[in-house]
C-alpha cells in the first residue's frame, strides 16, 4: 500500500528581548537557578504582568516578513493547568486573537521547493523547567525561563515528509536570525518544534489520526523523530490497528517516540481572557517605526557583498545565506582586506567544519580575530594554505590563536630563497636516478621533487618559492 | 486623653496642636487593639514596626501630611513587607511577603502607621467575615453578630474607634456592606482608580481598594494618597486625580438622584424603607431632586457576578499549589497529590465552592453558557448605567437589604442566601463605577447604610455629596458603648 505524510509544525521561537514579556527580569542564558527571578516571574500573591513591547515589535516584525496580517489589538488568554514550573497555575498566551495571522514561507529540500502557508502566530511566556533527576527524593525548579516571550508560530498541515520539514525549520531559523527576533540557538531552546504527524492512504481527502511529538529541538532530531513515527504509524494500520491521538515524546538515545504519560498534559485548559490585561495596542506610528527600522534581508545583502566587498555572485550568495555566517563575514573584513580569500575559506574550510558539527558559527570555537588572523598569516605568506588547514583545524578544537600555534609548533613558511635553495641542492643530490629520468623528459617527476622539498620542510617551504627555484635548478 | 472615635482630621488637629505625640497616639492606638482583642478585627499586629516608626515622628515636623504620625489599619489581603499576610486564609497562614502592596505603600509614604492587618472573610469570599481561618470577627454593636464582610475586620476596627480608618478591597460589596453593618462610612473607587499591585486577588476585574473611615472627609483623605496610575498595575488608570478634600462643600442644589426602579424597595423591611425615605428628605433639603429610573438588566447583577468573579477566583487561586510559598501538606506520593492534598488542607469550605463554581464556568462545553454569557449580561448592566447617567449624577440605595445578623444565621444551609446580600453592592463593581456607603441610622439599634453611587472617575462628587450628608446629620457619630468586649 502507498501511504503519504501530513506534517504540520508548532514552532516555538524565544524572542531575543532583554527582560521577559510580562516582568522586567533578565532573559539571559546560563545564569544560576532562580537568579533570573523577580516576584511576578514566581508567580507570588498580589503580582500583576507589565507589557514588554519590544517582543510585540519583534513579533510584528517576524509576521511583516511573511507576509502576514497583523492584529495591532492584542488580547491576552489564560491558559490554565496545574504543574510545578508553571508559576501561576496559568500559561498567558493568546487565543482569539493572535498578534500575527496568516502569512507563508518558502522552503527549499531535496525534493521540493514550495511555500508553506502559516496560520498563525502568538505571544505567550514560557514555563520554567522541572529538573527530576538531580536531587535524591526531589524534584527541581529553576524558574529562571519562566515569563521568557515565545513566539509560537503554526503551520498549514501541509509539509510532507521529514526532510521538508527540516527545510521549514531551517528557512524558519534563517528568517527569525536575520530578523533578529531570536538568537535561534537551539541548543539554548531558543528555537523548537512540536510536530503533529498523521498518514493518510495516497489520494484520500481526509486526515489521518495524528499524533503530536512534543519539543524537538534540533535538525537532526526533527527529521528521526518524524521518520520514527511516519514508519510506526504505516506499521500500525498495516497490521489492522489504530493510531491513537496522543502526545509523544522523542527520546534521542533510543531513537524512537513514545507516549508522554497522561498526567503530564490537561485536556481542558479553560482558556479565558486575562483580566489582568488590558488589550495591548500597537499605533500605526509604531507600525511604521518597525517597517523603517527593517533588518537587511539575505537578498539585500547578497547585492551589497558583491558591491563593497567584490564578491562572486555564488560567494555572496552562500555567506548571505545565514545570519550568523554574514555576521561573522562583515565583522572579520574590518580586520583583513583579503576579502576573497576570507569568503573562500568560509565557504570552503569553515563551512565544511560546520555542516560536519551540525553547529552554526557562532556556537563553534572560532572566532573573528583568530580568522582573520588565520588569513592575514596566509595573505602575508607567513604561512602556506596547507598549512593553514592544519591550523584550523586545532582552532576549531581549542579556540588557540594561529600566531600561537605558529610559534609553538614551528609552522612558519620557509621563504628564504637562500634556505630553500639549500634544501632542493640536498634533493637533487639524493635523487640523482629521478634527476637524470627528469632531464631525459619524464616532466612528470617534477611534482616529486617539490614533495621532497615539502616532506623535509614539512610542509614549511613556500610552495611558490619552491616552484621557481626548482625549475631553474632542474635546467642546468 | 482619649483618642478611641476620633477621626483623622481630629488626630490631626491633636498632633498639630501638640496635645499628643505620635508615638503616644500609637502606644494608645494599640493598646485600643489590645483591650478588645475579643472583637478579633486582627489577624497580626504590627507593633514593633509602628512604634519604631511613630518614635521617629518628632513634635517639632511641620508637615503638610495629612496622614503624617496617623495609625491605620490594613487588611489582610494587601501584601505588607515583612509583615505576615495571610487573606484569613490556612493556607498563607505563615506567608511574610517579600513587598507592599502600592495602596498601603502610598499610604505609608505618607507618614501614616500600620498598626496591624485586619480580619476578613477567606480570600475576600464572604458577605459576613465567617469564612476566616482566624474566627469570626463580632460586630462592635452587638456582639455574635457578623460585621459583614469580607472587610469585616477593617469595618469593626473603624467602628469600635480603635483606628481613624483602615483599607479594604470590595470585589461585590466588601466595603460598602461592612461599612454599613457596623456604621461608619466606606468608599470603593472606580475600577482602576487604586492600583492593585500588591492586593491578593480575587476576582481581577472586580477588586478594587478603597477606605473605610469615620467620615466622609477622612475617605477623602486616604483616597487622595491612594490612587493614582501604577506602572506595575496595567489596569491602573492613567487618569488626573483631583484633591478630594479639597472638593469637598460644594453645594448640591440641582442635583438629580436617581432611584432604581428594578430594586422593589418597597418590598424591604419598613424600618430600613423608613431610614431610606428620611435620607432622601435630609438630600431634598440641600436642594437635591429624585427621580425614579431603570436599569432593565440590573436585576441579573447577581448571577452574572457569581459567574465572573468564581470564574477568576478559580484561576487566581491556582498559584497556591503548596510549590513556592504557602501551606504544603505532608506525606505527599507524588505532584498531584501534593497539589490536591496541599490545597485540600489550605482553603476552607466557601473559597472550594468558588473555585469549583468557577472551573465549571469555564470548562470546555459551559464557558460559553456561562463565563462568556455572564460577560455580556455585564456589558449590558454596564451599558443601563450608562445610558442612566445621561440623566442623573448619582443612584441611591440602602447598602444591604437588611442590618446585621447573628453568627451562623445566613448561607449555612444555602449559600445564596448570603449572596444576596450584595444585592445592591454587585452591580456597581460589575460596571466598575464609584460608590459610597454612609451610616444613616439604625435599626433595632444596628446601624443601616445609605449607598450613592457615582459614574465612572466621580470619587470627588460622590465624597462632596456624602460629606455633605454628614454635616447636615449626626448619624456617623453615633458610638457602640463596647460593653461586652472590654
Amino acid at each position: 500500500m502507498s501511504w503519504e505524510t501530513v506534517i504540520g509544525l508548532e514552532t516555538h521561537v524565544q524572542l531575543s528581548t532583554k527582560t521577559k514579556l510580562f516582568s522586567r527580569a533578565s532573559t539571559s542564558f546560563g545564569a544560576s537557578p532562580n537568579t533570573n527571578v523577580n516576584l511576578v516571574d514566581c508567580g507570588l500573591p498580589g503580582v500583576l504582568p507589565s507589557i514588554n513591547k519590544e517582543a510585540f515589535y519583534k513579533a510584528i516584525r517576524f509576521g511583516m516578513a511573511i507576509d502576514a496580517q497583523i492584529n495591532q489589538t492584542s488580547i491576552f488568554d489564560r491558559k490554565n493547568y496545574f504543574y510545578a514550573d508553571l508559576p501561576k497555575g496559568y500559561q498567558i498566551t493568546q487565543m482569539d486573537l493572535p498578534i500575527v495571522l496568516g502569512g507563508s514561507i518558502e522552503i527549499v529540500s531535496e525534493e521540493s521547493v514550495k511555500t508553506i502557508n502559516i496560520t498563525r502566530a502568538h505571544l505567550e511566556e514560557d514555563a520554567g523547567k522541572s529538573i527530576h533527576d538531580e536531587y535524591d527524593g526531589f524534584s527541581a525548579i529553576d524558574l529562571n525561563r519562566a515569563g521568557t516571550p515565545l513566539l509560537e508560530i503554526v503551520s498549514e498541515p501541509e509539509i510532507s515528509s521529514a526532510k521538508e520539514a527540516v527545510a521549514y525549520m531551517k528557512a524558519m531559523h534563517r528568517l527569525v536570525t536575520y530578523l533578529d527576533v531570536s538568537d535561534g540557538n537551539m541548543a539554548e531552546g531558543s528555537l523548537r518544534c512540536d510536530a503533529n504527524v498523521s498518514i493518510r492512504k495516497k489520494g484520500d481527502k481526509e486526515l489521518g489520526t495524528r499524533t503530536e511529538i512534543k519539543n524537538i529541538n534540533s535538525f537532526k532530531f526533527i527529521e528521526k523523530a518524524i521518520n520514527f513515527e511516519i514508519k510506526r504509524q504505516i506499521k500500525a494500520l498495516e497490521n489492522g490497528e489504530k493510531v491513537t491521538q496522543e502526545t509523544r515524546l522523542y527520546d534521542s538515545s533510543k531513537d524512537e517516540t513514545r507516549p508522554m504519560r497522561s498526567k503530564e498534559f490537561a485536556n481542558d485548559y479553560r482558556y479565558f481572557p486575562e483580566p489582568d490585561l488590558l488589550p495591548v495596542v500597537i499605533s500605526d506610528e509604531e507600525m511604521q517605526k518597525i517597517k523603517d527600522e527593517f533588518p537587511e534581508l539575505p537578498n539585500e545583502k547578497e547585492i551589497r557583498y558583491q558591491k563593497q566587498f567584490e564578491l562572486s555572485a555564488y560567494d555572496a550568495q552562500i555567506i548571505a545565506s545565514s545570519k550568523s555566517m554574514a555576521d561573522f563575514f562583515e565583522s572579520t573584513t574590518k580586520q583583513t582586506k583579503n576579502y576573497s580569500l576570507l569568503s573562500n575559506w568560509l565557504i570552503g574550510e569553515v563551512s565544511a567544519y560546520l555542516n560536519k558539527e551540525l553547529i552554526e558559527i557562532n556556537e563553534s570555537k572560532l572566532n573573528v580575530d583568530n580568522l582573520a588572523m588565520l588569513i592575514n598569516r596566509i595573505d602575508d605568506q607567513t604561512i602556506s594554505g596547507k598549512i593553514g588547514k592544519a591550523i584550523f583545524e586545532e582552532m576549531c578544537i581549542n579556540g588557540a590563536s594561529p600566531d600561537e600555534i605558529i610559534e609553538s609548533q614551528g609552522l612558519k613558511q620557509i621563504s628564504d630563497d637562500g634556505a630553500i635553495e639549500e634544501i632542493i641542492d640536498t634533493v637533487i643530490k639524493d635523487n640523482s636516478a629521478q634527476v637524470e629520468a627528469y632531464l631525459g623528459g619524464k616532466d612528470k617527476l617534477f611534482g616529486f621533487f617539490v614533495g621532497q622539498v615539502m616532506q623535509l620542510t614539512q610542509g614549511k617551504a613556500n610552495p611558490a618559492a619552491v616552484n621557481a627555484i626548482l625549475k631553474e635548478k632542474l635546467k642546468k | 486623653m482619649s483618642i478611641q472615635f476620633k477621626s483623622i482630621t481630629e488626630l490631626r488637629g491633636m498632633l498639630d496642636e501638640k496635645l499628643i505625640s505620635a508615638s503616644e497616639l500609637t502606644q494608645e492606638t494599640l493598646k485600643l487593639a489590645k483591650k478588645y482583642q475579643e472583637l478579633n478585627c486582627f489577624v497580626t499586629m504590627n507593633e514593633e514596626v509602628a512604634i519604631k516608626k511613630a518614635s521617629t515622628i518628632t513634635s517639632d515636623d511641620k508637615t503638610s501630611s495629612w496622614l503624617e504620625g496617623i495609625p491605620l489599619a490594613q487588611k489582610d489581603l494587601f501584601c505588607t513587607e515583612g509583615l505576615r499576610t495571610t487573606c484569613s486564609s490556612k493556607i498563607l497562614a505563615d506567608f511574610i511577603p517579600p513587598y507592599t502592596a502600592t495602596a498601603v505603600k502610598k499610604l505609608e509614604d505618607a507618614g501614616s502607621i500600620t498598626i496591624g492587618k485586619t480580619n476578613m472573610d477567606e480570600f475576600a469570599m464572604g458577605s459576613s467575615n465567617e469564612t476566616s481561618f482566624f474566627g469570626n470577627v463580632h460586630n462592635p454593636w452587638q456582639k455574635g453578630y457578623v460585621p459583614g464582610g469580607s472587610s469585616g475586620g477593617s469595618a469593626a476596627a473603624v467602628a469600635a474607634g480603635i483606628v481613624p480608618a483602615a483599607t479594604g478591597t470590595d470585589t461585590g460589596g466588601s466595603i460598602r456592606q461592612p461599612a454599613a453593618h457596623c456604621g461608619i462610612t466606606g468608599l470603593k473607587p472606580t475600577y482602576g482608580r487604586v492600583s492593585r499591585w500588591g492586593m491578593i486577588a480575587f476576582a481581577s476585574s472586580l477588586d478594587q481598594a478603597g477606605p473605610l473611615a469615620r467620615t466622609a472627609e477622612d475617605c477623602a483623605i486616604l483616597l487622595n494618597s491612594m490612587s493614582g496610575y501604577d506602572i506595575k498595575d496595567t489596569t491602573s488608570l492613567n487618569s488626573d486625580v483631583p484633591n478630594f478634600l479639597t472638593n469637598l462643600n460644594q453645594p448640591i442644589n440641582g442635583i438629580k438622584i436617581g432611584i432604581i426602579k428594578e430594586f422593589y424597595l418597597g418590598e424591604l423591611d419598613s424600618e430600613v424603607q423608613a431610614r431610606f425615605e428620611e435620607s432622601k428628605k435630609t438630600y431634598e433639603k440641600l436642594g437635591a431632586q429624585f427621580v425614579e429610573v431603570s436599569l432593565p438588566n440590573i436585576s441579573a447583577s447577581v448571577p452574572t457576578y457569581y459567574s465572573i468573579a468564581p470564574a477568576e477566583c478559580s484561576s487566581n487561586l491556582s498559584r497556591f499549589d503548596g510549590v513556592r510559598f504557602g501551606h504544603r501538606a505532608e506525606n505527599t506520593n507524588d505532584l498531584n497529590d501534593l497539589f490536591i492534598k496541599s490545597r485540600s488542607e489550605g482553603f476552607g469550605d466557601e473559597v472550594k465552592r468558588r473555585i469549583l463554581i468557577g472551573t465549571y464556568a469555564l470548562s470546555a462545553g459551559y464557558y460559553d453558557a456561562y463565563y462568556k454569557k455572564a460577560q455580556q449580561v455585564r456589558r449590558l448592566i454596564k451599558n443601563d448605567f450608562d445610558n442612566v447617567f445621561k440623566s442623573v449624577d448619582f443612584l441611591m440605595t440602602p447598602t444591604s437589604p437588611n442590618t446585621a445578623f447573628k453568627f451562623g444565621s445566613k448561607g449555612t444551609q444555602n449559600p445564596v442566601e448570603l449572596y444576596l446580600e450584595d444585592l445592591f453592592t454587585i452591580s456597581s463593581n460589575l460596571a466598575g463605577l464609584p460608590a459610597i456607603s454612609i451610616p444613616h441610622g439604625q435599626v433595632n439599634s444596628l446601624p443601616v447604610g445609605l449607598q450613592l453611587i457615582g459614574n465612572f472617575l466621580k470619587e470627588d462628587q460622590l465624597l462632596n455629596t456624602a460629606h455633605l450628608f454628614q454635616k447636615n446629620s449626626e448619624f456617623h457619630l453615633a458610638q457602640p458603648k463596647l460593653e461586652d468586649f472590654s
